[in-house]
């Protein structure tokens, strides 16, 4: 009889039968190891949690009280067994890399992960294992990051360019991750950043894990449209078309995600600016970190995972292509990563 | 090169119209005025004629991007625009250059004479001096249209703002069968006269829709408090044909259609009777084919619009004649201003005169005393092998382009049936990587038999999820198209019915769009063929 994987793909999520736990598993189970804290990968209803530390505060935010402990990038922690140790995927502060060793046999489970170091989540890490799971939510090849320096500066001169024609600026990205990314890539001699509700509050569980961000001031019903007006406005995606967001008129809108690369996502969207910022590889970062992992087989479990998986064995990789509830299982340029606090979003009381 | 590129740029940073219209006035600022000609040419739908064929454009794409062809073709259906997908996909450029837009399609079409090897030349050492949105708007002059979400209109609002040149007069010079090559922005902004360009037809005035959807139906009483007195009105059948602008000046006759295509050769039985009318003559009208003085549905003039060479057997098939509604232009003087009163009896004085009464037929007025009985007429549109009926203000001029208020259509209801979903494909530009393009089918027995594709008639909510559902629910794949679970199912509305032998189904419909979602019906009560077959009427 074969020899069973350590790792296995259930109906609840990835399992290791031998260490009796899940990674990011999408329905309640005793044992979950969380690879980040977004809404896809950490869901409500686990007896345990395991994340890492900078998860903590915003895990606790997000799914209320619940059995978590935490841990540093390197620390190792056995399961029956089974060693789990968490490296850095450079995803959004606190994302990890599961590394899994038994017997000598090493799996990587990557999360979600982006290559290029945003200055803010600790650096992706390249593991060597035997078998890595990868995503692929940008796994095709007309998705080419620039350097975030560029993007940064083009971000930056629209903000003054607003500024100096009495526009709002409203810049978009998700909660957690693109939201703490911007803040602390902005030039802010420009003028002030200010929040929605929904973004502070991950903020500030972010600073209550010690993370340093930059200063950032809360939109509330008193806060003065005109001094907004000068900063930048930092907002969800479930903000854009709700009357919080009007209220800002005349402003400009710009979308930060990787799906602005395609002209047709960016209409739309019908955002004026589309900067193409992701958390997420790019092509050539998907391929060259699976190539360091020296694996064996890699396993595709989100984005474009039919092509990717095609080309990877076309050049020589062992590629598998498997199904799990993770982002969407194509990519949908239309459909946003999910946001928790959608509904606190759309109720966020408009300002002055 | 780079200013063309950068105009695209700015344009596609922007959702706001006057900051559109800022962005083209600051362009036709900055170029040559050979540039503004070019990009005027380009805006207006006159492109380049294509000098290499785009399957040799396709190859090279591939090779200068290094990857199989099967991803260059997974990765078009991810981004919906070839000329886009061609400009992610290849290495960054090695060079730069500063050809104007002029110089770069005066290259081009030079490319005429080249043999393979010199095309392929040029095109990679074009590519490899060019940046990524360079290289986007480049390939759109070789491979595509130019449709780039910026209408003619906010063009012609930017060019109008720039010369003092009032919009509508700007529209109609930009109008016909001119050559950036020849026809110079001097020419353009100076004072003209018809005689300037024998060929130019007249901007169309189109009519605005009375009931924009379906569902919302308008009663005797809408139109009374819309329209007002009955008296004050015109109304014809609504025709199903090739709308044409018919022109006689100098000697020659021009035929234009809507899409600004030069037709005259298309429809040569229309020929002897536009030679006898007199110069200076501009008419209006519908084009249709006609048996036995009777109108034929739009199907049987399809079946000629796309050939090369008319045969004999499709002459005598499908014979052509003009239903005329308007005229423009009568003894060389544009009488465009008149009344639509007047106009008509230009235009009957000009029918009763013509010596091919067949061929030069007049849209005949419905006599109406209320908006109610006007109503009941309309019941019979389609046994007029008409859409609904046309309504014009008798005191109106013709004006330009699609404008509220004095011509109207008050189309008739679409047929419908409810039809299960089988196939699915990604669309293009906007819709790109989303599933937006089905494939319907009906119940014969227990199978499910194509017989429409539709592409609209969804919000951006349900297209999403109608996506989500297809990507969760995909049977097979062959190559672009899935095969999706049958289980959703829509109101399919069209025009028209006709038998076709070219459909595995034995019919085809005019305008199949999708009217609504049902979400209340299981797919085993979607329509049979028997019903749609019920429909032909026969």
């Amino acid at each position: 009889m074969p020899k069973k994987p350590l790792l296995e793909f259930t109906d609840k999520g990835i399992y290791c039968a031998q260490g009796k736990f899940y990674i990011d598993p999408w329905k309640p189970v005793d044992d979950a190891v969380i690879t980040h804290a977004h809404a896809d990968h950490a869901y409500w209803g686990h007896k345990r949690y395991l994340a890492h530390h900078h998860s903590r505060e915003v895990l606790l935010y997000r799914l209320g009280e619940i059995n978590l402990e935490t841990v540093e990038y390197g620390e190792k922690v056995m399961k029956n067994g089974v060693e789990i140790s968490l490296f850095p995927a450079g995803h959004v502060i606190g994302s990890a890399q599961i590394r899994l060793e038994y017997k000598g046999e090493i799996w990587v489970v990557s999360g979600d992960y982006k290559t290029e170091d945003d200055g803010i989540s600790a650096p992706f890490e390249p593991v060597r294992c035997h078998h890595f799971i990868s995503e692929c939510t940008f796994g095709m090849p007309v998705y080419q990051w620039k350097p975030q320096a560029e993007i940064f500066n083009d971000v930056n001169n629209w903000w003054r360019y607003n500024v100096e024609h009495n526009l709002a600026t409203v810049i978009v990205g998700y909660s957690l991750g693109k939201a703490q990314r911007i803040l602390q890539n902005l030039d802010l001699s420009i003028g002030n950043v200010y929040t929605h509700g929904v973004i502070e509050n991950t903020n500030e569980a972010l600073r209550r894990n010690g993370i340093k961000l930059n200063p950032t001031i809360r939109i509330t019903p008193e806060t003065s449209k005109e001094e907004a007006r000068k900063g930048i406005i930092l907002a969800p995606p479930s903000s854009v078309g709700t009357p919080w967001m009007r209220k800002f008129n005349p402003y400009s809108f710009g979308y930060c995600s990787g799906w602005m690369a395609i002209r047709g996502a960016k209409r739309r969207r019908a955002a004026d600016r589309g900067f193409i910022m992701s958390d997420h590889a790019d092509w050539d970062g998907l391929i060259s970190a699976i190539d360091a992992t020296g694996c064996e087989s890699v396993y595709l479990t989100h984005g474009y995972t039919a092509q990717f998986t095609r080309y990877l064995n076309e050049i020589g990789f062992n590629a598998r292509e498997v199904h799990t509830l993770y982002g969407d299982d194509e990519g949908v340029a239309g459909v946003p990563e999910e946001e928790p606090d959608k509904h606190a979003a759309e109720k966020e009381e408009v300002p002055s | 090169m780079k200013n063309f590129a950068q105009l695209f740029l700015s344009l596609d940073e922007t959702n706001k119209t006057n900051e559109k219209v800022k962005v083209l006035k600051d362009y036709f600022n900055t170029v040559p005025d050979t540039d503004k000609m070019h990009m005027l040419a380009l805006f207006s739908g006159r492109r380049p004629k294509r000098q290499i064929n785009s399957t040799l454009v396709r190859n090279w794409a591939i090779e200068a991007s290094n990857i199989p062809a099967w991803l260059f073709e997974e990765s078009y259906h991810v981004v919906g625009d070839l000329a886009e997908t061609m400009s992610l996909l290849m290495p960054q450029n090695r060079g730069s250059s500063s050809k104007t837009l002029t110089e770069w399609i005066a290259e081009i079409n030079e490319l005429g004479d080249k043999t393979e090897e010199e095309k392929k030349l040029w095109l990679m050492d074009s590519w490899a001096m060019l940046d990524s949105s360079e290289r986007f708007v480049f390939n759109k002059l070789l491979t595509g249209s130019f449709r780039v979400g910026v209408s003619q209109s906010l063009v012609v609002k930017a060019l109008a703002d720039i010369t003092g040149i009032e919009a509508p007069a700007l529209i109609h010079r930009i109008m016909g069968s001119w050559m950036p090559e020849t026809y110079t922005y001097e020419q353009l902004v100076r004072e003209q006269s018809p005689a300037d360009d024998i060929s130019r037809p007249y901007p169309f005035f189109l009519a605005y829709p009375i009931q924009e959807t379906s569902e919302k139906q308008k009663s005797a009483d809408d139109l009374d408090i819309a329209l007002g007195e009955p008296g004050e009105w015109q109304a014809e059948w609504k025709w199903d044909g090739i709308r044409s602008q018919l022109i006689k000046r100098g000697g020659e006759i021009f035929i234009w259609s809507r899409g600004e295509d030069l037709a005259t050769d298309k429809f040569p039985e229309l020929h002897p009777f536009l030679q006898a009318l007199p110069d200076g003559t501009v008419l209006d009208g519908e084009l249709l084919s006609f048996t036995n003085g009777q109108p034929m549905p739009f199907n049987v003039l399809q079946t000629r619009i796309g050939r090369k060479n008319l045969s004999k057997k499709i002459l005598e098939e499908s014979p052509v004649a003009v239903i005329a509604y308007d005229c423009l232009e009568f003894n060389g003087e544009d009488i465009r201003q008149k009344t639509q009163t007047e106009r008509r009896e230009i235009l009957e004085q000009l029918q009763t005169a013509t010596p091919y009464p067949e061929i030069f037929r007049l849209s005949s007025l419905i006599e109406f005393g209320s908006w109610d009985e006007l109503g009941k007429i309309r019941g019979q549109s389609r046994a007029m092998i008409a859409e609904g009926i046309m309504l014009k203000r008798k005191s109106a001029a013709y004006q330009v382009g699609r404008k509220r208020g004095d011509w109207w259509k008050w189309k008739i209801d679409p047929l419908s049936v409810d039809a299960v979903m089988i196939y699915a494909q990604k669309g293009h530009g906007r819709r790109a990587d989303l599933y937006t393009d089905y494939t319907f089918a009906v119940w014969d027995g227990d199978k499910l038999v194509p017989f429409a594709k539709a592409y609209s008639g969804l919000t951006d909510a349900e297209i999403n999820k109608v996506d989500y559902f297809i990507k969760r629910n995909t049977l097979e794949k062959f190559g672009p198209v899935r095969t999706v679970k049958p289980e959703l199912v829509f109101e399919i509305g069209f025009e028209g019915i006709n038998k076709s032998t070219r459909h595995k189904s034995g019919i085809a419909l005019r305008f199949p769009r999708i009217l609504r979602w049902r979400h209340d019906k299981p797919k085993e009560e979607a329509d049979t063929i028997e019903s749609l077959r019920g429909l032909l009427g026969e």
